[in-house]
């Protein structure tokens, strides 16, 4: 099976980490704990989500935390200046998202450019156009936020399943579907496997690329009307450095950043990693936050040291055959 | 008209020219210079001083991608040793201060340059790992606060000036030229860009191409430290959390303004230098215009696209339109 050995050893990280948390601090192992990480890590599922896409196809996009920050004004600015429906404000910013990562894909492919360094021109292209619509955080007072804020699934133990973390799970369980049973996911690992094998294969990459990049940016979008639901406001700066935190928790799900490899379900243990690491630092309380930096690039190195050498492993028979082929 | 123009560079400095003409209608007194206290003041010296730390950094920069890599932790690096530099400043002498924080961003450095040319990492991931975990040392280092300090020795690197320039404007141009005097004045610079242009066919003809990769990562820490303890030195503190936030994207942004390829086996030093002065006139530009600063990234998103475009392996590059330009074809 693709990818599984690094999902289980995630699973077993994230499974061993509560263990020792739970130890510590028992209270941690309840639903409320639980219920409360998946909504603080909403938006960062969602956009995760799509970064595994990304990724496996063999590219990356930085633009993702700028394009939950345009989000988040331009959500705020349209429902309360403009006087927009949230609805029609939620689909137009759907639409815009879409757009923004068709042409990122676009100028990718058809100019042969490294997605880096186009995503990073739309990094600072979407954040710039947020600073320029607000630099200061706008309230949202609509009824629909308050109403979607109080809504909560109860689960045993009194904790709750927030809307916004009930939309991450869908988002997650409909990643999984995509890239496992679609024609669409097979195309995605085709192209993180090499793009001249996948267009020989019959993969239309150019439009594969452009569809890849428009999903990631979609989810950001989405990512970004979470996160205004969770703020209930949309301010230009917010979710500076989410890129790095979705590619640190696609990468200890167990995606290999050449490409080719993953797992969406991998990627959701990553974000609860980090989730856990948060919460963690939190109920200690003489702990400080950046520790989570610190902890994150430890885990980082430690899976990408792991993934190193696990190709490594890969590898070795296959030069040996073709050694005695030739 | 090929004699009187310089090969390469061209671009780049009719970009600078137009931008520093542009500065000069928005703001009559651009190019004013007065000697004051014994350090000269003015826009122009202005744009060099703030200049300075994406300049050093992309004097870094500009060896990693020359080698097909890219340093994305330098922004981190300069955070980590700007702290180093801050909290030692005035318990300990500018020598001891100097050597601890440089000597940090050369671990630093050897430790990225470890994950690419040892463990064989892609560059992005291998760095991203320093730029994450980074800064969260940095704050380990400062604890947190913003650590100030008053040691008019550290000051001094800053805010001095040495028969009337700006140390940190001496220190880049002393960076600049000792850098090209190492990798210019020696085959260094050609074996750095043999490993870039293809590292199995370099290693092959014998170049030790994992020393090299080794080498520019180093020295890509030390440009950073540099850069950390001169951005600490002007506002005589260290902010862990903001200190060098971005400046790597500047530094690769400056590199690739120069007219460096991201595919690696090609440089200019001096070029990428200009790329961070155009980024910094053009800063400068649209705050002394009036406009809001916002408006710097939106620019700056413009200039990456234009110059990708130019750079594009399907387009004919910066080389075809010269040659356009010169009226014959590519």
């Amino acid at each position: 099976m693709k990818g599984l050995p690094p999902v289980l050893i995630t699973a077993l990280v994230l499974v061993a980490g509560f263990a020792l948390c739970a130890l510590q601090f028992p209270n941690i192992a309840s639903t409320r704990v639980v219920g409360n990480l998946l909504t603080d890590n909403a938006f960062l599922g969602i956009v995760a989500t799509g970064m595994t896409f990304v990724i496996i196809s063999g590219g990356i996009d930085l633009s993702v935390g700028s394009v939950i920050g345009f989000t988040t004004v331009f959500v705020a600015l349209a429902i309360e200046r403009w006087g927009v429906p949230p609805l029609v404000a939620f689909v137009a910013i759907i639409v815009l998202s879409a757009a923004f990562g068709a042409a990122m894909g676009a100028i990718i492919h058809v100019f042969d450019l490294p997605p880096f360094i186009v995503t990073l021109a739309g990094m600072f292209l979407a954040r710039g156009a947020s600073f320029l619509l607000s630099t200061e955080s706008v309230p949202i007072t609509a009824p629909v936020y308050s109403t979607v804020s109080d809504f909560a699934l109860r689960m045993p133990g009194g904790g709750r399943l927030t809307t916004i973390a009930i939309i991450m799970l869908a988002i997650v369980i409909g990643g999984v579907l995509l890239l496992r049973l679609t024609r669409f996911g097979a195309n995605v690992y085709a192209l993180g496997g090499g793009r001249a094998t996948a267009s020989l294969m019959g993969v239309a990459v150019g439009k594969m690329t452009v569809k890849v990049y428009m999903l990631s940016s979609v989810l950001a979008g989405l990512a970004g009307i979470v996160f205004s639901f969770y703020t209930s406001a949309g301010y230009s700066l917010s979710a500076v450095g989410v890129e790095l935190d979705s590619i640190a928790a696609v990468v200890i799900g167990g995606t290999l950043l050449t490409g080719g490899q993953g797992s969406v379900i991998g990627t959701f243990l990553g974000v609860l990693i980090q989730g856990m690491i948060q919460t963690y630092i939190n109920f200690d309380g003489t702990l400080s936050s950046w520790w989570t930096k610190i902890a994150t690039g430890v885990l980082l190195f430690a899976f990408i040291a792991l993934q190193q050498g696990l190709v490594a492993l890969a590898r070795r028979p296959v030069a040996k055959r073709a050694g005695a082929v030739s | 008209m090929t004699a009187l123009l310089p090969r390469r560079g061209l671009a780049q400095i009719l970009a600078l020219v137009v931008i520093l003409a542009v500065d000069r209608v928005v703001s009559p007194q651009f190019f004013d210079l007065r000697l004051q206290d014994g350090r000269l003041f003015g826009s122009i010296i202005d744009v060099l001083n703030r200049g300075t730390p994406v300049a050093l950094l992309s004097l870094g920069m500009v060896l990693v991608i020359a080698t097909r890599g890219i340093d994305l932790s330098v922004g981190a690096v300069m955070a980590i040793c700007g702290a180093i530099a801050a909290s030692l400043a005035d318990s300990h002498g500018l020598p001891v201060v100097l050597a601890a924080a440089l000597g940090a961003g050369l671990v630093c450095g050897l430790w990225n340059g470890f994950l690419v040319a040892v463990l064989g990492m892609q560059p992005i991931v291998a760095t991203l790992i320093l730029m994450v975990a980074g800064r969260g040392i940095a704050q380990l280092i400062t604890e947190g606060r913003i650590v100030t300090f008053t040691s008019p020795d550290l000051v001094w690197l800053g805010n001095g000036a040495i028969l009337g320039v700006p140390v940190p404007i001496a220190i880049a141009l002393g960076m600049l030229l000792l850098t090209g005097a190492v990798v210019r004045g020696s085959a260094l610079g050609l074996l750095i860009e043999a490993t870039g242009g293809n590292a199995r066919a370099s290693e092959l003809a014998g170049v030790g191409t994992r020393a090299m990769i080794l080498a520019v990562y180093v020295w890509c820490g030390v440009c950073a430290a540099l850069a950390g303890v001169i951005a600490a030195a002007d506002i005589m503190g260290a902010d862990a959390n903001n200190a060098g936030l971005w400046l790597e994207l500047d530094a690769i942004l400056a590199v690739v303004i120069g007219g460096t390829s991201l595919f690696g086996g090609r440089f200019s030093l001096v070029l990428a230098v200009l790329g961070a002065l155009i980024i910094q006139t053009m800063n400068t530009g649209i705050l002394l215009s009036g406009y809001p600063p916002e408006f710097n990234l939106l620019v700056k998103a413009m200039v990456v696209l234009a110059v990708l475009l130019l750079q594009s392996p399907k387009l004919s590059g910066f080389a075809g339109i010269m040659a356009w330009l010169r009226g014959t074809k590519p």
